[in-house]
C-alpha cells in the first residue's frame, strides 16, 4: 500500500481485529478492509452504508447479479484487485464460474438474460466513457430492465467507481485466489457492514 | 428519498463538510477535480480519469511536496467519490430523459 497509515496506522482495537481475521481465515487482511477501517468515521463507515445498501439492500437484481456488475465495472476500470475480488463473490453466489468468466470476456454472447446484458453494457459505457445518454437508457429499458433495476444498477456502479479508484490510487496488494475466496465467503455471509 | 440516496448523501456530507486534516475547500476542489495546488492537482485528475495508471511516483511526489499521508488519504477519497458522483448524476439524468420524471 502506498500510504503507510493505511497499512499500520490503525487503532489498537482495529489491529487486534486484523490479528483475529488472520487467525480465523488463515489469510492476510485484504487492503480494502484496511482502508475501510482507517479513520472509519471519515470514509469507511459512510461508504460501507452505501455499499451495503447497493449490494445487499432490496432489489430485483439478485446478490449474484449485483456482484457480477461489480466485477464487470471493475474490469472496465482496469482495477485488478476489484475484478478478482468480485468475480470470486459472483462465482460463489451463482455457483457457476463459467457464467462469470463468460460475461467478463464477452458480454454480448454470455449466457445471461437480456435485461442484465443490456444493463451491463450500459454500465460498461458509463464507466469507460464517464457518460451515457438517453438513447443508452432507452436500449436498457427496451431490453426489459425496469427503471428501478437501472437505478439499482447505477448505485452498484457508484460504489465500485469509488472503491476501484481507491484500490488503484492506494496500490492495493493483489493476493492469490485463496484470499479472495475467503473474502467472498465473508461477503456472502455478512455483507459489507 | 430512497435508502441508497440517503446513504450516498450522508457520505458526501461527511467527506465534504465534516472534520478533516485537509480544509473543506481542498476537499471540495478534489471532489470537483478543480483548482488544487500542484502536485495534488495531477494526482486527483488521475484518480478521476484513469486511476489504473497511478504509480508509486504519483503518491511520492505529493509526499515530497510536504502533503501528509492523512491529507493525501482524504483528498484521494474526495476525488474518487467526486468522479463516481458525476457519472452517477449524468446517468440518472439520462434515465430521466429516457423514462420521464420518477
Amino acid at each position: 500500500m502506498r500510504l503507510q497509515i493505511l497499512d499500520s496506522g490503525h487503532s489498537f482495537g482495529t489491529k487486534a481485529l486484523f490479528a483475529l481475521i488472520r487467525t480465523v481465515s488463515r489469510q492476510p487482511v485484504l487492503d480494502v478492509i484496511k482502508v475501510v477501517k482507517y479513520r472509519a468515521d471519515f470514509y469507511g463507515n459512510p461508504m460501507s452504508a452505501v455499499t451495503q445498501e447497493a449490494m445487499r439492500g432490496p432489489s430485483q437484481w439478485s446478490v449474484g447479479e449485483r456482484e457480477l456488475m461489480a466485477a464487470f465495472i471493475a474490469k472496465a476500470n482496469q482495477c485488478d484487485f476489484c475484478t478478482k475480488a468480485h468475480s470470486a463473490v459472483a462465482q460463489r453466489a451463482y455457483g457457476d464460474k463459467k457464467k462469470v468468466s463468460g460475461v467478463l470476456s464477452d458480454t454480448s454472447i454470455a449466457a445471461v438474460g437480456e435485461p442484465l446484458r443490456a444493463t451491463l453494457l450500459m454500465l460498461g459505457k458509463l464507466t469507460r466513457d464517464h457518460t451515457v445518454n438517453a438513447d443508452d437508457m432507452r436500449a436498457v429499458l427496451a431490453a426489459g430492465a425496469s427503471r428501478q433495476q437501472i437505478e439499482d444498477a447505477l448505485a452498484v456502479c457508484f460504489a465500485f467507481n469509488v472503491i476501484g479508484r481507491l484500490a488503484d490510487a492506494f496500490g492495493f496488494f493483489v493476493p492469490g485466489p485463496e484470499a479472495f475466496e475467503a473474502g467472498a465467503k465473508y461477503l456472502l455471509a455478512r455483507g459489507y457492514r | 428519498m430512497s435508502d441508497i440516496e440517503q446513504a450516498r448523501q450522508a457520505l458526501l456530507k461527511r467527506i465534504l463538510e465534516g472534520a478533516g486534516r485537509s480544509s473543506v475547500s481542498e476537499r471540495r476542489a478534489a471532489f470537483d477535480n478543480l483548482d488544487l495546488a500542484t502536485p495534488l492537482d495531477a494526482l486527483i485528475h488521475k484518480i478521476a480519469m484513469h486511476a489504473h495508471r497511478i504509480t508509486d511516483e504519483d503518491i511520492n511526489v505529493a509526499k515530497s511536496a510536504g502533503f501528509s499521508e492523512n491529507k493525501i488519504f482524504e483528498i484521494a477519497v474526495c476525488a474518487a467519490v467526486g468522479e463516481a458522483s458525476r457519472q452517477h448524476d449524468t446517468a440518472r439524468a439520462a434515465l430521466e430523459a429516457a423514462a420521464g420524471k420518477d
